[in-house]
C-alpha cells in the first residue's frame, strides 16, 4: 500500500516538475512588463529540439545544452526587437495578442528546420531508476527538482538582491517613474525577453529525455506552465513551483486511485477553486487599482 | 476602329484558349487529395503527400492511364477535420475531380463522407477508423488495417501463449480511444479477460502511476498498449522504470523507425502486429507482398533519404488501387469506377491482398497483419 502511495507521489513531484519549470520562465517577462508570453512554450521547445539535434549531430552534451541555450536566447531577443518593441506602446493585450502570432511563427520554422519526428535526448546520469521503499524514481527526475529549486533562488536572488532586477520590477511597476529615475526602460524589456528565453531553454533542455520533444511540444508544456505560474500567482519562482506540484501530484492520486480517465479534470478542478477564492494565486500578492 | 479589332482579336484568342484549356484538363484523369501534411498527424500525412507525387509523377512518365496523364491536386488539411471538410467541397465542386484520395485520420475522413456520398465520387480513405467502411457506405472504401483487426491480431496471439487476462492502457483520445472500443469488443471472442482499463495523455510526461495501479491489480497476465506517436514511448520507458514483468503488446499505431528511435533498447521484448512494407527486408522471397513492398521502400527512402513507413503504404496502395479500377472501368465514369473498386480481388498491396465485396469496402483478412517482437531495437519478425 505504502509503496504503492509512494510511487504516485513520485510521480506527480516528477510531472508536476515538470510544470513548474516550464511556469518559472513567465516570471521574468510577465515581472517586467505584465506581458504574458504565449511563445514561452515555443522557447522550451526550442531548447529541447535544438539539444537533441546537436546530440543527434555528434556534439558532446555540454555543448550542445551551451550552444541550445545560446540559440534560444537570441531567438528570445530577436523576438522582442522585431516583433514587440515596434508595438511598445501598445495595450499588454495587443503585445500578449502578438506572443501568440510569434508562437504559431517560431513552431512553424521549428517544423521546417527539423523536421516533424519526435526527438529524444539520452538521460543525464543513467536510465537506471532509483529505488526508494518499493518505489522508483528515474534519476532525470532529480535533475528536473533540482534545476526547479535552484531556478528558484536565482530568481528571488535576482529580483530582491540585484539592482537590473530592481530595475526590472520597477519598470513593472510604473515604466514612465522608472525612466526618470534613469533606467533603460528599453533594454530591460529587451533583456527580459532574453532572459525568459534562456529560462525556458533549459527547462526544454532537461526535461526532454522524459517527455521526448517535438516541434510541437512547447504548446502543451506551455500551457501546463501557465496553469503552474497562474496558480502560485504570476510573476513569483516559488509559486510557479508550488501550483506546478500541486497539479502534477493532484492527477498522479486522481489517476491512482479513481480514474486515469478523469486525471485532468481533478488538475482543473483544483486551479478553479483556487483561482476562486483566491483570485491572485497561491503566492500572488494582492494587487490595487488606485481609481 | 483599330482598337476594336484588336481587342476582338484578344478575346477570340482568350475564347480559344480557354476551349484549348478545357480539351487539355478534359483529358487528364484528376486525381484529388486532402492529406494532414501538418498538425499532430504531419509525420503521416507528410508521408502520404510524397508518396502520391512521386508515383504519380512515375506513372506519368510511363505514359500514364489508359494513355491519358494523372493531374494530382492535393490539399493540406492541417490535421483539422473542418478544413477537410472544405477541401473535399473544393475538390468535387471546383476542382471536379474523378476520385479522391485522402483523409489522414478517421475525423478527417469522416468529415469528408457525407459530400462524397452526396456528389457520388469515389473516395479512398487512408485512415484506420473501423466507423470509416462499417456500416458500408457505397462511395467510401479504405486501404489500412482497422484498428479492429490490430486488437484481434494480439488476442490471438496472447491466446496462442496462453494468456487470458490482461490489463489495456489506452491513449485517450484519437486512435487510441478507437482501439480502446475496438479492443473492449473483440476480447470476448478470444476468451481474454481485461481486467484493468486504464488511459493517458497523448503528451503526458510521466503514466507510472496508471502502470503503478495495473501492477497492484492481482491476476493481470499480459499489458496491451494502443496508442501513437511519443505516448507509447514515454510509456515503455516508464514500464522499464517501474520493473514490470508480464508481456507487454503495442499496436500497430507504434509500426515506425520514429518510435524505435525514440526508445532506444527500452521496448525489447515488446511484441506488436505491422504490415509487409515495415518488414519489407524479412519477408520470405515467395511472400506475394514481398516485391511490392521492396519497390516502395526503395523507391521513397532512394528520394527522400528517410524511412518510408506504414503510412506511405496506405497512400501507395490508395492509388494504385485506383489506377487499376480505371483501368478495368475503361475511363473515369465515377460510378464505373466505383463498381471496379468494389470488384477488386486479389490486389497486391503493402498492407496485404485486397479481397472488396459490397459488404466490405476495406478487403483486408488479418493476414494482413505479422506479428514482430522487438529485439535490439529492431523488429524480428515472429510469425
Amino acid at each position: 500500500m505504502f509503496a504503492e502511495f509512494l510511487q504516485y507521489m513520485l510521480s506527480g513531484i516528477t510531472v508536476g516538475s515538470i510544470y513548474a519549470l516550464a511556469g518559472l520562465g513567465f516570471a521574468i517577462i510577465y515581472n517586467a512588463s505584465h506581458v504574458i508570453n504565449f511563445a514561452q512554450g515555443e522557447f522550451i521547445m526550442i531548447g529541447g529540439m535544438a539539444s537533441s539535434v546537436l546530440v543527434a549531430a555528434g556534439l558532446p552534451l555540454w555543448a550542445a545544452v551551451i550552444l541550445a541555450v545560446l540559440l534560444t536566447m537570441l531567438v528570445g531577443l530577436a523576438l522582442e526587437i522585431f516583433a514587440i518593441a515596434p508595438a511598445r506602446d501598445a495595450d499588454v493585450v495587443t503585445i500578449i495578442i502578438i506572443t501568440i502570432g510569434a508562437s504559431i511563427f517560431l513552431r512553424g520554422v521549428a517544423q521546417l528546420v527539423w523536421g516533424k519526428s519526435p526527438r529524444s535526448l539520452p538521460a543525464f546520469s543513467g536510465e537506471e531508476p532509483i529505488n526508494l521503499f518499493g518505489a522508483a524514481l528515474a534519476r532525470q527526475s532529480l535533475w528536473v527538482i533540482g534545476v526547479s529549486l535552484l531556478l528558484i533562488l536565482l530568481l528571488g536572488w535576482f529580483f530582491n538582491r540585484t539592482l537590473f532586477g530592481k530595475a526590472m520590477l520597477a519598470t513593472s511597476y510604473n515604466r514612465l517613474a522608472a525612466q526618470l529615475m534613469g533606467i533603460g526602460v528599453n533594454k530591460v524589456l529587451t533583456l527580459s525577453f532574453g532572459m525568459s528565453a534562456v529560462l525556458g531553454a533549459v527547462g526544454g533542455i532537461i526535461v526532454t529525455p522524459i517527455t521526448f520533444t517535438s516541434y510541437e511540444a512547447g504548446i502543451m508544456l506551455g500551457l501546463k506552465g501557465f496553469s503552474a505560474a497562474v496558480l502560485g500567482g504570476l510573476g513569483n519562482g516559488a509559486g510557479a513551483v508550488a501550483g506546478g506540484l500541486l497539479v502534477g501530484i493532484a492527477e498522479a492520486l486522481g489517476a491512482g486511485y479513481i480514474s486515469s480517465a478523469y486525471k485532468d479534470a481533478f488538475a482543473f478542478v483544483i486551479i478553479l477553486f483556487v483561482l476562486f477564492f483566491m483570485p491572485n494565486g497561491l503566492f500572488g500578492k494582492r494587487s490595487t487599482e488606485r481609481v | 476602329m483599330r482598337t476594336m479589332r484588336t481587342a476582338g482579336l484578344a478575346l477570340a484568342m482568350a475564347f480559344a484558349a480557354t476551349v484549348a484549356g478545357q480539351a487539355q484538363a478534359a483529358d487528364d484523369i484528376k486525381i484529388g487529395s486532402f492529406v494532414s501534411s501538418t498538425g499532430v498527424m504531419g509525420y503521416m500525412g507528410d508521408q502520404e503527400k510524397k508518396v502520391l507525387e512521386t508515383y504519380v509523377e512515375r506513372i506519368n512518365k510511363q505514359g500514364g492511364v489508359l494513355g491519358r496523364p494523372l493531374k494530382l491536386i492535393v490539399y493540406d488539411d492541417g490535421t483539422e477535420a473542418e478544413k477537410a471538410a472544405s477541401f473535399t467541397k473544393r475538390l468535387i465542386e471546383n476542382d471536379e475531380v474523378d476520385v479522391i484520395i485522402g483523409g489522414t485520420g478517421t475525423p478527417q475522413t469522416m468529415a469528408a463522407v457525407p459530400q462524397v456520398e452526396r456528389a457520388q465520387v469515389p473516395f479512398i480513405s487512408l485512415a484506420g477508423g473501423i466507423v470509416i467502411t462499417d456500416p458500408v457506405k457505397p462511395w467510401v472504401f479504405k486501404t489500412p488495417q482497422s484498428d479492429k483487426m490490430a486488437a484481434e491480431k494480439v488476442f490471438g496471439d496472447m491466446k496462442k501463449k496462453g494468456i487470458t487476462k490482461i490489463a489495456l492502457l489506452s491513449e485517450n483520445i484519437g486512435f487510441g480511444k478507437s482501439g480502446r472500443e475496438q479492443s473492449l469488443l473483440a476480447a470476448p471472442k478470444y476468451g481474454i479477460e481485461i481486467i484493468a482499463d486504464e488511459t493517458y495523455g497523448p503528451k503526458d510526461p510521466d503514466v507510472t502511476a496508471q502502470l503503478t495501479k495495473i501492477r497492484g491489480t492481482a491476476g493481470v497476465q499480459a499489458l496491451f498498449v494502443f496508442g501513437a506517436g511519443t505516448g507509447p514511448a514515454v510509456v515503455s520507458k516508464n514500464i522499464r522504470q517501474l520493473g514490470l514483468t508480464e508481456p507487454v503488446y503495442q499496436s500497430h499505431g507504434v509500426a515506425s523507425k520514429d518510435f524505435l528511435r525514440l526508445v532506444g533498447t527500452a521496448a525489447d521484448g515488446f511484441r506488436l502486429p505491422v504490415d509487409g512494407l515495415v518488414v519489407a527486408d524479412q519477408l520470405s522471397s515467395s511472400d506475394p507482398q514481398k516485391p511490392v513492398v521492396v519497390d516502395l521502400k526503395n523507391t521513397f527512402e532512394g528520394q527522400y533519404k528517410t524511412d518510408v513507413s506504414t503510412f506511405a503504404g496506405h497512400a501507395y496502395d490508395a492509388l494504385m488501387m485506383t489506377v487499376d479500377a480505371i483501368k478495368r472501368a475503361g475511363g473515369t465514369d465515377k460510378a464505373k469506377v466505383r463498381e471496379q473498386l468494389e470488384k477488386t480481388k486479389g490486389f497486391i498491396g503493402t498492407d496485404g491482398v485486397y479481397n472488396m465485396s459490397p459488404t466490405d469496402h476495406m478487403g483486408l483478412g488479418l493476414d494482413a497483419f505479422h506479428m514482430v517482437v522487438i529485439k535490439n531495437g529492431d523488429w524480428v519478425l515472429s510469425d
